[in-house]
Parts: structure tokens; C-alpha cells; sequence
């Protein structure tokens, strides 16, 4: 059975690209679109990976995948976070915030494909 | 040794203040001038009956005498000198200096306390996207969107056999994200410019004196003959108001020279006089009213708005001083002034400081992108009364009036507004290196 990743991205023709290049990839694509119940999709969903975006509308993803990582569920679960500000501050945040990877936009189409192999990977 | 404290030194600067002698001081407390001398060089702690009683020798509350006050002092001091651990601060004599030198030593702290919290600032403003929301709401909304197209954009050329719904549907998004983008480009754009703004106003005095008289179109509408109003009222009414004290002190000189400007050249006469004239001459229109070409030329370039259109205006104007810093500053969207200080050294403004006197007129092209001609005013003056004995003072005005392309002519003189931008080649005036690409 394919694995399952959720994209929580509220850019709509973002999360359709990323989705389209990964369910070409053999995997089975969830999109959430706002922060606030980001946590409890996570949950709902169960999937093998999540893509987070780190500026989305209600909570922050920082705040998002702290509450993940507090979790014993969750705790280990591959998270690419996606953002806009490519700053060695916010790439050192990202990592005490455990991370798995950290991607600044724009990103190309191989680099999350690439991205999203290595975690599953791991 | 015991540890020192505060308490002796102000014990010694008391007793100097009263002018008592050590033996005097210890004979009224009832101990031996030695010990008093240990005392008052902190070799010896003080406290309880002792210390009350030399507070009564001196006829000072106790509470004066006895450390505490200062603490927070003495914290601020003992921080500063671990932040510049170079500097070689004598630590073990922290409380004599603060005992000894109240004064200086409140000068330091005040210091250092300022030094952190400027350097708060400046951390702040280097860092403008994690302290300014909108702009980096703004720039996350381009990023995303380029990113939305990216990723639309090569899965449109990648994808082998892409069926013709995706292929409409992600034709259809990247058209809606390229129109979001061309907007969020707008709004990063006046965001930018928005801060520019800010920043301008923050920056010095002479730069929020300037937004003032702008915002104002450079003329005081209650100042000119009619009006009723005090230099101090319009200092003081306004929206735009002016907030530090160097700012209403400048401005305050710039609106009495105003008035005083207002009471010698009505404006009506002036505007009758340039009519019946065949051009804009400053000197001419001075000599016909018998005031200075300087005084004409500040008149020149505060007529009303309406007015200053009709004559071919509005007109900019530079005043420096005898160093040849600029003291006011009335640019014109084709002649941009330089910030206070650093202009082109081939402005006629500067000539006409090694002439004083003499009106100076040239047509020049600023060399820039525009390439705009101008007819320029120069003339150095003197500022108030001349006297025997002391060498006068000179300020020089210079008057800029747009003049109409002449583009066969070649003779005109190319001046700048400031090295840094200013893309003249082999310039012998040039002092800095041109950030503009046409500079070798």
C-alpha cells in the first residue's frame, strides 16, 4: 500500500502542484489548508510525512510542529517545513523545533521530490 | 582588606564640603583621626552608632552616608565594564569612582544604557523583515506565489502525457498566480517605499524640518502679509508637527528669517515685478527692491504653489553656509538635493563662495538619468551687519529654475548631485567612486 503524505500549505495552487508530483510519485496526497486544527488532521490522518508551511493562516507552523513533536504519536514523524525566509536564524529555529528538513521557497519540483524520498527513506 | 564600600568616600566628601579637617571630624565622633582616615578610604567598614554619629558631626541623615542609593549604579557600572572588557575598567575601584565621581560615574551608566539600547536599534533596523509585519507578509505573498508558479510551470514542461484537464487546470493557475504576483510585486514595492519614508522622517533634524516646509509646499500661507500668525503658532499648529528640540530650534530660524523675508518682499510686488520682466533674474529683482539676491532668491522659491506654476516654477533652492554645508534644501523632482553635506563640488553654489558677492548665472545639465537643463542662480553673501574688526560670516543661495531642453547644445556644464550616484565620466571634481555603472 502507497504511503500517505499531508501537505499543510494554505497556498491552494501550491498544494496542487506539490500534490500532482508527488501522487505521480506513487504516493497518496492530503491537503490541509489552514493552522488552527493542523494538529488534530495530523492525528485524524495518520500519515507517513507531513509538509508543513511555516506562515499559514491561524497558527503558526513553528507552534504547530512544537505540538508535534510533543507528542509521543508524533514525536518522530518526518516533517519538511516550508518558508519563505531562507535567514540562517530561521533554518536554526527550524532545526530546535525538530525539524526533519527545511525548504525555502521558491523550491524546484525535484528538490520536495528528492526531499520527501529522503524521509521516507529514513 | 576589607572589602570596600561607598560609605567612607562620602564620608570624605562630606566633611571637605563642610570643611572640617579629619582630627575635627573624629574628635566629634569619638574616635582616633587614624581610624577615621581607614574609614574614609573604605579600608574600614561603618555602620550602627558610629556611623549615626558622624552623620550628626556632619549634619547629614545617616541614610546619605550609607550605601544602598547607588546600587543599582554600581550594577549598571560592573555591567558595562564586563561588555568592554578591553577598556581595563579598574573593578576593584568600581565603588570608590562611583563614591568619588557621582556625577561621572551616573555619566557612564547613562551611557552604557544608551549604547544597548541603540544597539537594539540598529539590530532592528538591519533586520527589517522580522520587524516589520508588513513587509514581510508582503514578501512571504511573492515567494509563495512565484513558488505556486515554479512548480506549475515545470510540471506543464516535465510531465510526459499530460492529460489535457491537468494540462487546462494548471494552464488556469499559473494565469491567476501571475496576476497575484504582479499585485503582491506592487504592494512589496510600496511597502519599500513606505519605509524609506519612515526612515527619512527618524533620521535628522534637517530631514524633519525638511517634510515640514514640504508638506507645507515650502510657503507659509500665515506667515505672508494678511495672515496673523506667530512664527511659534505655526511651529507649534500643524499635523506634521516637529518633535525634537533640534528640529523646532532650526525650524524656528528658518520661519523668523521667513518673516522677516515676508515683510521686505510682499509677494504680490514680486510677482507684478517678475511679470513685467523678460526673465527670472534674482539679482535684478533684488537690486529693483533694494534688498539682498539671497533674501529674492528665498522669496523665489516660497511663492505660492498656483503662483510659482504660473511663472514657470515651483523653483528650488540651496542655501550653504561658509563650510559649504547645506542649511536648507528645497529640491525639485528633477533636481534632487543630496542629503546635508556631500553635494557636487561643481555646483555654481560653491563657486560663488570664492566670489562673493557676485551673482553668478549658468545653464547646466544634471547628469543623471533624466539629463534635466536648468538655469542656476549663485550668489555668496554675507550674513547680518559687517563691522570693523570682524571677519564677516558668508552663506551662499543658490536658486534652480527648470529651463526648457535645448538639445542641439552641447555647452552646457554638467554638475552633479552627489558623487555616489553621479555617472559622470573623468569628472575633476569627482571625490568618491560612482556606484552608477557608467563611472570608470
Amino acid at each position: 500500500m502507497s504511503k500517505t503524505v499531508l501537505v499543510i500549505e494554505d497556498e491552494p495552487n501550491i498544494s496542487e502542484a506539490i500534490g500532482f508530483i508527488l501522487s505521480r510519485d506513487g504516493w497518496r496526497v492530503a491537503n490541509h489548508f489552514n493552522g488552527v486544527d493542523a494538529v488534530e488532521a495530523v492525528r485524524t490522518r495518520n500519515p507517513d510525512l507531513v509538509i508543513l508551511d511555516v506562515m499559514l493562516p491561524g497558527r503558526s507552523g513553528y507552534d504547530i510542529l512544537q505540538e508535534l513533536r510533543a507528542s509521543a504519536t508524533t514525536a518522530d514523524l518526518p516533517v519538511l517545513l516550508l518558508t519563505a525566509r531562507g535567514q540562517s536564524k530561521d533554518r536554526e529555529l527550524a532545526e530546535s523545533y525538530g525539524a526533519s528538513r527545511f525548504m525555502t521557497k521558491p523550491f524546484s519540483n525535484a528538490e520536495v521530490l528528492e526531499a520527501v524520498r529522503d524521509l521516507a527513506r529514513d | 582588606m576589607l572589602r570596600t564600600t561607598l560609605t567612607g568616600s562620602r564620608i570624605r566628601e562630606r566633611r571637605v564640603i563642610r570643611g572640617l579637617r579629619q582630627a575635627e571630624l573624629a574628635r566629634r565622633a569619638g574616635i582616633s583621626a587614624s581610624y577615621l582616615n581607614l574609614i574614609e578610604h573604605n579600608r574600614r567598614r561603618i555602620g550602627g552608632k558610629l556611623l549615626l554619629d558622624i552623620a550628626a558631626a556632619l549634619e547629614v541623615e545617616a541614610s546619605l552616608l550609607s550605601e544602598g542609593a547607588e546600587a543599582a549604579l554600581i550594577a549598571t557600572l560592573r555591567e558595562a565594564a564586563a561588555d568592554r572588557p578591553r577598556a581595563g575598567a579598574e573593578l576593584d575601584m568600581l565603588e570608590e569612582f562611583a563614591g568619588r565621581f557621582p556625577g561621572w560615574a551616573a555619566l557612564a551608566s547613562e551611557q552604557h544604557r544608551a549604547i544597548a539600547s541603540l544597539e537594539q536599534t540598529v539590530e532592528a533596523l538591519t533586520d527589517r523583515l522580522t520587524h516589520d509585519p508588513h513587509l514581510a507578509a508582503s514578501l512571504h505573498e511573492v515567494l509563495s506565489t512565484i513558488t505556486a508558479i515554479h512548480s506549475t510551470a515545470s510540471i506543464l514542461v516535465e510531465t510526459k502525457e499530460l492529460e489535457p484537464e491537468w494540462r487546462e487546470r494548471f494552464h488556469r493557475n499559473i494565469s491567476e498566480d501571475s496576476q497575484r504576483l504582479s499585485e503582491g510585486a506592487q504592494h512589496l514595492v510600496a511597502e519599500l517605499d513606505a519605509g524609506q519614508r519612515k526612515d527619512a522622517t527618524l533620521n535628522a533634524p534637517q530631514d524633519e524640518v525638511e517634510a515640514f516646509l514640504s508638506a507645507r509646499g515650502f510657503h507659509i500661507a500665515e506667515l505672508e502679509r494678511g495672515g496673523d500668525a506667530t512664527v511659534q503658532d505655526v511651529l507649534t499648529g500643524g499635523e506634521e508637527g516637529l518633535t525634537s528640540a533640534a528640529a523646532l530650534d532650526l525650524a524656528r530660524r528658518i520661519l523668523t528669517r521667513y518673516r522677516e523675508d515676508v515683510a521686505r518682499l510682499p509677494v504680490a510686488g514680486v510677482v507684478e515685478a517678475i511679470r513685467s520682466a523678460d526673465e527670472i533674474d534674482p539679482a535684478a529683482l533684488a537690486a529693483r527692491f533694494g534688498v539682498e539676491t539671497g533674501r529674492m532668491m528665498r522669496r523665489l522659491a516660497t511663492l505660492p504653489g498656483a503662483v510659482a506654476a504660473e511663472l514657470g516654477g515651483p523653483f528650488g533652492l540651496v542655501v550653504c553656509d561658509a563650510s559649504g554645508t547645506l542649511t536648507f534644501r528645497r529640491p525639485l523632482p528633477s533636481f534632487p538635493l543630496p542629503r546635508f553635506g556631500a553635494a557636487c563640488p561643481l555646483w555654481p553654489l560653491f563657486q560663488s563662495l570664492s566670489r562673493p558677492l557676485v551673482p553668478i548665472r549658468q545653464t547646466l545639465r544634471l547628469a543623471s538619468r533624466s539629463e534635466g537643463r536648468f538655469t542656476v542662480h549663485a550668489v555668496a553673501e554675507p550674513v547680518g551687519v559687517m563691522r570693523a574688526g570682524r571677519e564677516p560670516l558668508f552663506e551662499a543661495h543658490m536658486l534652480i529654475l527648470p529651463s526648457p531642453a535645448a538639445p542641439d547644445d552641447d555647452s552646457d556644464r554638467r554638475v552633479g548631485v552627489t558623487c555616489r550616484i553621479c555617472p559622470k565620466l573623468n569628472c575633476r571634481g569627482r571625490r568618491e567612486p560612482s556606484i552608477m555603472a557608467e563611472t570608470g
